[in-house]
């Protein structure tokens, strides 16, 4: 038995969480797939009073498409997020990074919002989520409230969430008209931690110019963030602006230093991955145009 | 809700290859270890115990997933296929075993079970998998003896290609 003692607790409502959170404070952790919180509550990492199972509360388990945005519950599983029609024709960049996430045997289990709890750096799904600019959704005993995605990620498993609250679901805004997505990452063995992973969302217009970018970064920083790219706005959406626009991003970051990979290693990588993966950007959002 | 306490012994009662077993375990017992050690089922390897190496992997309500990262207390109720079950009760290997046995595609064995129950769910739902979507598959697993090019060939074999 790896884990710490604790108290095991099975909530049958949200309500009924969020009392064990005001109960417990951040004595308590949230477990639903547990891919990441099992894996640290094993090697004693993490030495919660309460474990509070979170996988009872099936209302958490499914997508709803609005009209810009799909709703997806906390505790839609990965493997099931895939099978999703409103997130997988309706959020073409997660589409694209999810058969990055884990592997077979984890993305049965592991989960959506449980992703974005854990906030490791290199993560794929909340890198999709800021490289979007979508949202998370957070409830406590006083309310909800919905946070940008680009600022519930504050740094090394660290996010906004208090102690008091539980994420319930995440936000995803819905593909863009003339926008094309592409995602592309290395790792050591595919679907183990990215050394480097890189998300492009851009719009072109009937000129072939960029007219929006959001290009993101994960597993470089201690967080997932979105590089600047405005200078690159109007610019022409082929090769040789793919290649400025990574040069200049690799130039520009901080890359974290770890036993897979030194700065020059990650900056190198921004540079061939982002390359490539801005210009698949603009092709994919070029064929959307005709398509239409 | 339920709510146990540290260190409190709960009876779980769930169903092992079609049977209702019951042990004891304390919140914090792994389902591999309940599954080792309550019930005597050493089928399922522990090897990283956090979830990396898939030696563990079980099939649990239908879903091949890490039985390390999984607490007993969490499975009351559940249905779990182990390993224990592939083979006939007289010992006849299964057509995914024998297709193991012919290719090679094991030598220590310690990550064998955990690969046959992933493959196992994995033909299920595919059952007619490329070689890449074999690969894919595998890259849940940690074989340190085959490279791997034995077993791809016998989930194919089994799969009827």
């Amino acid at each position: 038995m790896k884990p710490v003692a604790f108290e095991y607790c099975r909530p049958d409502t949200v309500e009924e969480a969020l009392d064990l959170l005001k109960e417990f404070g951040s004595d308590a952790s949230i477990i639903s797939g547990g891919l990441s919180l099992g894996a640290m509550l094993n090697m004693r990492l993490v030495r919660p009073k309460a474990l509070i199972d979170i996988n009872g509360l099936g209302e958490l388990a499914s997508a709803h498409a609005g009209d810009a945005t799909v709703a997806a519950g906390t505790l839609v599983r990965q493997a099931a997020a895939m099978t999703f029609p409103a997130l997988m024709s309706g959020v073409p960049l997660l589409a694209k990074a999810l058969p990055y996430v884990g592997h077979y045997q984890t993305r049965s289990r592991g989960t959506l919002g449980g992703s974005v709890a854990h906030a490791d750096p290199s993560a794929e799904i909340p890198l999709v989520l800021v490289t979007l600019a979508g949202a998370v959704k957070l409830q406590s005993p006083k309310g909800s409230r919905d946070v940008p995605a680009r600022e519930f990620f504050q740094g090394l498993l660290t996010t906004d969430r208090r102690a008091d609250e539980m994420i319930t679901g995440l936000t995803w805004p819905i593909r863009r008209d003339n926008t094309g997505y592409a995602f592309d990452e290395i790792a050591q063995r595919h679907g183990d931690f990215a050394i480097a992973a890189v998300a492009a969302e851009a719009t072109v217009d009937s000129d072939g110019a960029i007219t929006d970018l959001s290009f993101g970064l994960g597993g470089i920083e201690d967080k997932p963030f979105v590089a600047a790219t405005q200078q690159f706005v109007g610019k022409p959406a082929n090769a040789a602006t793919a290649g400025d626009i990574a040069n200049t991003v690799a130039e520009a970051v901080d890359p974290m230093v770890d036993l897979q990979a030194n700065a020059d290693y990650r900056r190198q990588l921004i540079r061939v991955l982002g390359a490539r993966t801005l210009f698949a950007a603009f092709a994919d959002a070029t064929e959307q145009r005709k398509a239409l | 809700m339920l709510r146990i306490k540290p260190g409190q012994k709960q009876l779980v009662t769930l169903t092992v290859n079609g049977k209702t077993m019951s042990g004891y375990a304390e919140p914090r017992m792994l389902l591999t270890d309940f599954l080792r050690h309550e019930l005597d089922l050493y089928g399922t390897h522990v090897g990283c115990e956090h979830g990396v190496c898939g030696a563990c992997t079980a099939i649990i309500d239908d879903v091949a997933t890490r039985s390390c990262l999984r607490y007993a207390v969490q499975c009351e109720g559940l249905e779990i296929q182990t390993v224990e079950g592939l083979a006939d009760a007289d010992g006849t290997l299964n057509t995914l075993q024998k297709a193991f046995n012919e290719n090679g595609a094991l030598q220590c064995g310690f990550c064998t079970a955990g690969i046959l129950m992933s493959a196992t769910r994995f033909l299920q739902e595919n059952p007619k998998p490329s070689n890449e979507e074999i690969r894919d598959m595998l890259s849940g697993h940690i074989c340190r003896c085959t490279g791997y090019e034995q077993i791809v060939r016998a989930i194919r074999q089994a799969s009827g290609q």
